[in-house]
Formats: C-alpha cells, structure tokens, sequence
C-alpha cells in the first residue's frame, strides 16, 4: 500500500517554495485560507498575501489587477465557488482578457466529502476547458503538486490547478518529471489503456492489479492535464491497444471522459468507456466510501476495461 | 489644487462636446451602439485622458502611466473617441466601430486595443480589478536580481476607474470597494457617471442607490459630488482627490444621460438605441450648436 500524504500541506509547502523562487508571486486567499493551506504562504511571505474575505467574484477580480501590473497571481478558494460563482471573472477577464491569474481550485471534486454536495466540485472540469485560453492542470499526488507547481507558475496565461482536500497515496518519486500537457505512461500494457486523473490514477493502478489477475493487460497513463489534451498520446493508445477507459472524479459529462471521447472520434474511434459521477449530486460521507458508492470504485473501472475489451475491433 | 484657466477649461469643454458629434456619427454609420451613457461621460474622460492623466499613447504599456479603467464599457464609441483623438490610434479607425475586423469592438477589448486597460461590458469588475493594481503598484516591482520582495519601490502611478450608475447595483462592486478600503488604496481612484438612468429606466426605480454619497462614505471612501458636466468641477476635484493618499477616493458626478440632445436626455430608451436619419440630423444640428457656443465663448 502506498504512503498516504495530505495533498493542501505538500500544496502550502510548494506554494511558500515558489514564494521563496519568485518574487512577483502573489497570493490571495477568499478566507479559507487555513482550510486550503495557502496560510503558510501568508506566515512566510506576509506583505505579498491578500485575503479579500468571503467574496470569491472579487478574490478573482482583485487577482486579474495584480496579473495586468505583472504579478503572478496565485487565488485560492474552493472549487466549485471559482468554477460557477467567479465564473463570469474567470470567462472575461482570465480568458478573453488574457490575466495571467492562477486559479488554485482546493477541495476538488468530493474530496471535502463531509461537506457534503454543496461544498462538492464535480462539474469545474467540463466548465473549465470550455473556456479558450484557460489551462486546466489536475495533479494525481504530492509529488505532482510540487513538480507541477512551479510550471503553473512560468506558463503563460490562466491556469485551474484542480486540487485535493485529503491525504492521497503517493505514486511517483523523485524520478517523475512531468510537464504541462504531456501525459505520463506509468504502467505499461496491451489489451486497454486506463487514463487516469487526480485521485483517480491509484484508483486505475488498482484496477490494473485486478485486470492482471484475468488476463487483460492493461496499461495506466496519468492525464495530469486537460486542456491542452495530450491528444498525440491518446491516440497512439487508442491504436496500440484499441480500447480505453477515462477515470475521474467528476460529473460524466463534460470531464476527461468527454475530452478523450472527442480526440478519439476525430482521429482513430475506438470504444472509449467513462468512470465517473453519474449525472446526480452526491452526498454527505466518508471520502473513499462516497467514491464507490458514486461510480468511481476500483470495480467500476475494472468493469469499464472489461467491456471495452469485449467491444473493442 | 492647481489653478485651471479658463481657456483651459473651454478647450476641454469644446473637445468634450466635439467627441459628442463624432460618436453619434459613429453609433449612426454603425446603426449600433449606445449613446446616452457616452455622452454623459463625455466631459470626465475628457478631462481625464487630456488633462489629468499621466501617460504616453506611444507607450500604452509603459509601467508608470496612469492607468484608466473604464468599467461602464457599453459606453465606449466616447472611450474609442477620446483614445483615437489623445493619439493612441488612427482617427480614421473610429469609422470601423463595431464592424469584422475592427480593434474597435463592441465592449472594449484590452487584447486588441493597446492602451484599453480592462475588457468591459459585463458590469461591475471595475472596483475590484483597480484594487488588485492598486495593491501591485503599492508593492511596485521587484528587482530582477532581489530574491524577496521588500526591495521593491512603489509606484507614482495611480488608478482611475470610471464607474456607471447602474453599474452599482452590482454586488461585486460593493465586495472591491471593502477590500480598497481595507488596504487604505490611497492610489485607487473613481468617478461615478450618474446620469440618473440605465437600461430599463430611471436608477430609483429599476434600484434605488440612495444615499449614494453616504454608502461610499461607510464604506470608508473619500467622497466628492460635483456637476459632471462643468469642466472647473471636474478639475478641481480630481486635484483634491489626489490629496487623499490613506484611503481610495470617490467623486460622484451628477450628469444627464444623453447630454447635449434635447429627445435623448434624461430618456433611458436611447441607453443603446441608434438614430434614424431624422434623429441624427437633428441631434447633429443640436449638438454642433452647442460645440458653436463653446467655440465663441469669450
């Protein structure tokens, strides 16, 4: 069983390093600061953090002024309140405006579990990478939170950085070199290719353990980011191994199974199978209980991979 | 203060009332557009893009420019206007306002349009987005070479952000103008056009904001009101709000939307309504006697 580390502390970590790199990161929180970690930024860099209170339209509005004057903003708040309550900051000013503001998205999709489903992100994804010109980067563990962090930080316009609430199990090592855009093969095979996303890719490790056990061999890619989509990738699985499987922890509509769907239609249709939330909201509960309970088990994937094979050319 | 002369201040009012002929031209040859709130803003931007603002239109982005935030963005064939006449771009160009291909886009937009400093149209985003330059130039920028930031010097430049009436109704605005107070954004400034009327009808009824003055005021702003049409006001009350450097500052001017046509003043139906030919001519005619009157003022 992998270490389990806590996703906000290796995030807060990374956030005070890029402070320590970068001086023209700037960091805004809308009070939650304690919640999402970005209080360590605050205790180490103090004149360069700005809580605006709870008000997550001006969080993001406030943002979008620092990035014109040069900074590189960093607005932190929960998921789902910059994904449909600052949406329309977000759509003019960070997309058609061009504001290199880094949306820091904590508590992504049901990781706030107890919160319950008001508190839960599970349509941010589809509603981020409708927009043009926005990024949207969802790392899989802590290790990708700190590789990945400070490329946020050097790309060049808006990026969503879809985080998780909770302790998650640590897949990579110092080894993993990830880059935006790219996705990453982390176990190879031949019969369907798993593609996984945030907490989502341990899942499919799993997954890919049980399939061995009944002779489907089945390969793991980590889509760490959604737009852009590493289409080249997933079509060069779709053509060595003529099946794939999406797992995510997100609405089924509009997430990564919708972005794979669409790059393997248009280039080299195989049998794309989805794992994530049925179109409903969930509810209150345990984190790794509410995942299987809404569509997102281990089993889920491994019968997603079973019919993709049985349906597959 | 500064002493402003009386020439000074008939030149800026005949540019003002010339802008006025131009954009309905404009909204006229477009047969789109909105002109009531553009004439009413005409003397604020006039006063600010030629007289009050610090800053080079051959160098849009130069660091230190007064930046001018122009939030009611459905006004902007006045925007483009003052823009295109302080040199930022061709005059000519006005004619492609609202046309395929043209910078001149229907709602402002920064991308295409050096020296627009935000897009706008979706109202209320002003106040906020000032707010977070306003905190930037405070830090100012750091050295290259400086591993923290505290080296940095603050900037001179200030923030002006140009406000509707309407616009106000807007929560968000509410949300920015806190967080500038809290931050005492003594460098963020804004003017609030209330022409008394948007979209549906008059601002006390589609709204009602008043007390205006008093809401800024508790809201821990500097507050001024002042005839938004007088030039001398205009003037002098960007001059004392630059006197205010603890806290961000507000002047409130009072003006008449449509301001300068005797059928569109104080009339919400040409919030974004183009003249037919009969209309322009006689708004054109009203308009050039009060450029007229400017002009021989002596």
């Amino acid at each position: 069983m992998a270490e389990l580390v806590l996703m906000r502390k290796a995030y807060g970590e990374a956030l005070v390093q890029l402070g320590h790199d970068n001086p023209d990161v700037v960091v805004l929180s809308a009070d939650v600061s304690n919640s999402d970690f970005s209080y360590m930024f605050q205790e180490a860099f103090p004149d360069r953090f700005f809580n605006v209170g709870i008000a997550e339209q001006c969080l993001v509005d406030v943002a979008v002024g620092l990035a014109y004057s040069g900074k590189i903003p960093f607005a932190n708040t929960f998921a789902f309140l910059l994904a449909t309550r600052a949406l329309e900051m977000i759509r003019t000013h960070c997309c058609y405006g061009e504001a290199n503001v880094k949306l820091m998205a904590a508590y992504g999709g049901i990781s706030d579990s107890f919160d319950g489903p008001t508190h839960h992100a599970i349509t941010d994804i589809a509603i981020m990478r409708s927009l043009p010109n926005m990024t949207v980067v969802v790392p899989s563990d802590t290790v990708a939170v700190a590789k990945l962090l400070p490329q946020v930080a050097a790309w060049q316009g808006a990026v969503y950085f879809r985080l998780n609430r909770n302790e998650v199990p640590v897949l990579f090592d110092h080894t993993y070199e990830p880059t935006i855009g790219k996705a990453v093969d982390v176990r190879p095979g031949r019969d369907v290719t798993l593609l996984g996303t945030g907490l989502m890719l341990s899942r499919c490790l799993e997954a890919a353990e049980l399939l061995a056990n009944e002779g489907i061999d089945a390969r793991v890619v980590e889509i760490h980011t959604i737009k852009p989509l590493d289409a080249e990738t997933i079509a060069r699985c779709a053509r060595e191994t003529g099946a794939l499987v999406t797992a995510e922890e997100h609405n089924i509509i509009g997430g990564l199974g919708a972005a794979v769907a669409e790059v393997v239609s248009d280039v080299y249709p195989v049998p794309v199978k989805r794992v994530g939330i049925p179109d409903r909201f969930t509810e209150t509960g345990p984190y790794a209980a509410l995942l299987d309970r809404y569509g997102m088990a281990v089993t889920n994937i491994v019968k997603a991979a079973r019919e993709a094979v049985a349906i597959k050319r | 203060m500064h002493y402003h002369s009386e020439t000074l201040i008939r030149e800026l009012s005949a540019k003002a009332q010339s802008f006025r002929i131009q954009v309905l031209q404009m909204v006229y040859n477009a047969q789109t557009g909105h002109l009531g709130g553009a004439f009413s803003v005409a003397e604020i931007l006039t006063a600010l893009l030629f007289h009050h603002l610090r800053l080079d239109p051959s160098r849009p982005d130069w660091p230190e420019r007064d930046r001018l935030l122009f939030s009611k963005g459905h006004a902007c064939a006045m925007l483009y206007t003052a823009m295109a006449h302080r040199g930022f771009f061709p005059v000519e160009e006005l004619r492609t306002f609202r046309q395929l291909d043209s910078r001149l886009q229907g709602h402002p937009d920064r991308v295409k349009l050096p020296g627009v400093e935000i897009c706008a149209g979706p109202l209320g985003h002003g106040v906020a987005i000032g707010v977070g330059m306003a905190l930037a130039l405070k830090m100012g920028q750091p050295k290259p070479s400086a591993a923290t930031a505290p080296s940095a010097r603050a900037s001179r430049a200030r923030v002006y952000v140009v406000l509707g009436d309407g616009e106000i109704n807007a929560g968000v605005v509410w949300e920015g103008a806190m967080t500038a107070a809290k931050y005492r954004l003594g460098n963020l400034k804004a003017i609030l056009d209330y022409n008394g009327v948007q979209q549906t009808g008059a601002v006390a009824d589609v709204m009602p904001m008043e007390p205006v003055a008093a809401k800024w005021e508790s809201f821990g702003w500097h507050v001024q009101e002042i005839d938004g049409h007088n030039m001398g006001e205009i003037l002098n009350a960007l001059d004392r709000a630059d006197e205010v450097h603890a806290r961000p500052s507000i002047i409130i001017a009072h003006t008449t939307k449509g301001k300068g046509v005797s059928f569109m003043e104080y009339d919400n139906r040409w919030h974004g309504m183009p003249p037919n030919k009969e209309q322009y001519e006689q708004a054109m005619a009203e308009l050039e006697e009060g450029l007229r009157a400017w002009q021989s003022w002596s």
